[in-house]
């Protein structure tokens, strides 16, 4: 396939180009094991974090992914920046992208950014979550985690449980999981469910101590009580006891079920204490793949020679 | 595979077509006894050595090498795998996919290491295998066993093992397998 110009959403790589990611990522593993993590292969291009909004994980992941290819890293928070002084988006981008860089990883609250960034400048746009949108690059890591703990996504039962309507991570995750033809279940109260739901590939299983049993992962998310402008639950101790994953709840899984979250955890609200260190959580495990993931998709994107393949940005959009 | 060799961009890829047979099995049977020989007498034993076979074809030779130098020292040496991709100096310039993984499971650090490739053509190849081994040690040396040395040579670069040498045509392609060295060239096809 043509390796994608930008990865904004998990459409820009489809199905073909998520398999492709996962299979580099094989190789990207082994090289983070080796005594000098560290290749080559992207020397002499920049690459620039854009993080309009707090990040731990998916910012530092970012940074070491492109380090351990070499490539020249620059890092923009809000805080120590000019747009403190009112320095709009497009004029941010414009300047970040006259100094020269070859990709632009963006966050932002506003749904869509990665895709107006494309008009004003040639770097290839990589989504660190927009909104509530998407955040593709977690979906890999999580993709990438379930292939490794169970052989394939293809045929699994994956149940995702929480704030589906603030979640970014779950909109990508829906999509990446069911184009690698898993069948994915929802739980969550009817108010934490997205208004558009009935397009969504997945089913609505509202009582958790139902789909429990049939999840071969059983995928947490937090409570996105910063983007909740309303009460959309009547209170967290209820919440927990509905739809949290509390110790005795996960005696109910599978024997092989995998424990999922991307993290950050509100441990005591949909995720118990003590259930992240269950044999079966691999949660640690989803953020070491968040670097690899990130190298693989750095790669796809920056050392895929779609300069030469006589392909400009605007050929590449329309695939 | 020598199509990893080319260096010169083959954006489409072409059918292998072959124009003649150069070695065939047992040629290229005993290249591979006589090798193994020259790697004994030039390192004095193998105690120190180490083989690296690249992907991918570099690799069946380089088992091959191992399991002959058993046969003759009676002790085993290790063996790893090496795919150079992401130190190539085409990355950018040409999609440069890793074929297979990477394993070397041994130190290299004092080790007298073996690379062994199929074809040594511009030498580019070798330049970035020697580049990724200095990130896994620092060898004692650094040796060059190749099934066939058909020149062009790019970079300053010579093997110490060659199977035969085999003037070429710098757009014609050569073929090692296990049982046979084939010259031949592309044919474009649609795919």
């Amino acid at each position: 396939m043509t390796p994608a110009k930008h990865v904004r959403g998990v459409e820009d790589l489809g199905k073909d180009g998520i398999l492709e990611i996962l299979e580099l990522s094989n190789h990207f593993l082994e090289v983070s094991n080796r005594r000098i993590p560290k290749v080559p292969a992207l020397r002499g291009k920049t690459v620039a974090n854009l993080f309009f909004e707090d990040s731990t994980r998916t910012r530092l992941s970012f940074e070491k992914a492109a380090k351990r290819l070499s490539a020249d890293v620059m890092n923009f928070s809000v805080s120590s920046s000019s747009v403190k002084k009112g320095e709009s988006l497009r004029d941010t981008v414009e300047t970040i992208s006259a100094m020269g860089v070859e990709a632009i990883v963006v966050r932002h609250k506003s749904v869509g950014v990665p895709w107006i960034l494309t008009q004003w400048t040639d770097a290839s746009i990589i989504n660190a979550g927009d909104g509530a949108h998407e955040h593709p690059t977690q979906s890999l890591a999580d993709c990438y985690t379930i292939t490794q703990q169970l052989g394939s996504i293809a045929g699994k039962r994956i149940v995702i449980v929480g704030d589906i309507k603030h979640s970014r991570v779950a909109r990508s995750n829906v999509k990446a999981f069911s184009a690698l033809g898993a069948s994915v279940a929802l739980v969550a109260p009817p108010t934490l469910l997205p208004p558009s739901i009935e397009n969504w590939p997945v089913d609505i299983i509202p009582d958790l101590d139902v789909a429990i049993k049939e999840a071969d992962v059983m995928y947490l998310l937090r409570m996105q009580l910063e983007r909740q402008e309303e009460s959309l639950v009547p209170s967290l101790r209820e919440y927990t006891n509905l739809y949290g994953l509390t110790f005795d709840r996960s005696k109910k899984l599978q024997k092989s079920a995998l424990v999922m979250h991307p993290g950050p955890m509100n441990r005591g609200v949909e995720i118990s204490g003590n259930v992240p260190n269950l044999p079966n959580a691999v949660i640690t495990n989803q953020v070491g793949n968040g670097v690899i993931v990130r190298m693989a998709v750095l790669y796809h994107i920056l050392g895929s020679g779609i300069a030469l393949a006589g392909l400009s940005s605007e050929d590449e959009d329309n695939d | 595979m020598a199509i990893d060799e080319d260096g010169l961009t083959p954006h489409v890829r072409g059918v292998f077509v072959s124009r003649s047979e150069v070695m065939d099995a047992d040629d290229v049977r005993r290249a591979l006894w006589r090798m193994a020989h020259e790697i004994l007498e030039h390192n004095q034993g193998v105690s120190d050595v180490a083989l690296i076979g690249l992907q991918t074809g570099g690799v069946p030779l380089a088992r091959k090498l191992a399991a002959n130098l058993a046969e003759i020292e009676g002790s085993n040496i290790p063996v790893g795998y090496l795919d150079v991709a992401f130190y190539r100096d085409d990355i950018g310039l040409r999609p440069v996919s890793p074929r297979e993984p990477t394993e070397i499971p041994f130190d290299l650090s004092a080790k007298t290491v073996v690379l062994v490739d199929d074809v040594l053509f511009t030498g580019r190849t070798i330049r970035a295998a020697l580049d990724a081994v200095t990130d896994f040690g620092r060898p004692a040396s650094v040796q060059l066993a190749v099934m066939v040395d058909r020149g062009h040579r790019e970079l300053p670069i010579r093997p110490d093992f060659v199977g035969k040498n085999i003037p070429t045509r710098r757009d014609e392609l050569v073929d090692v397998r296990e049982d046979s060295v084939q010259i031949g060239e592309y044919k474009e096809s649609d795919q």
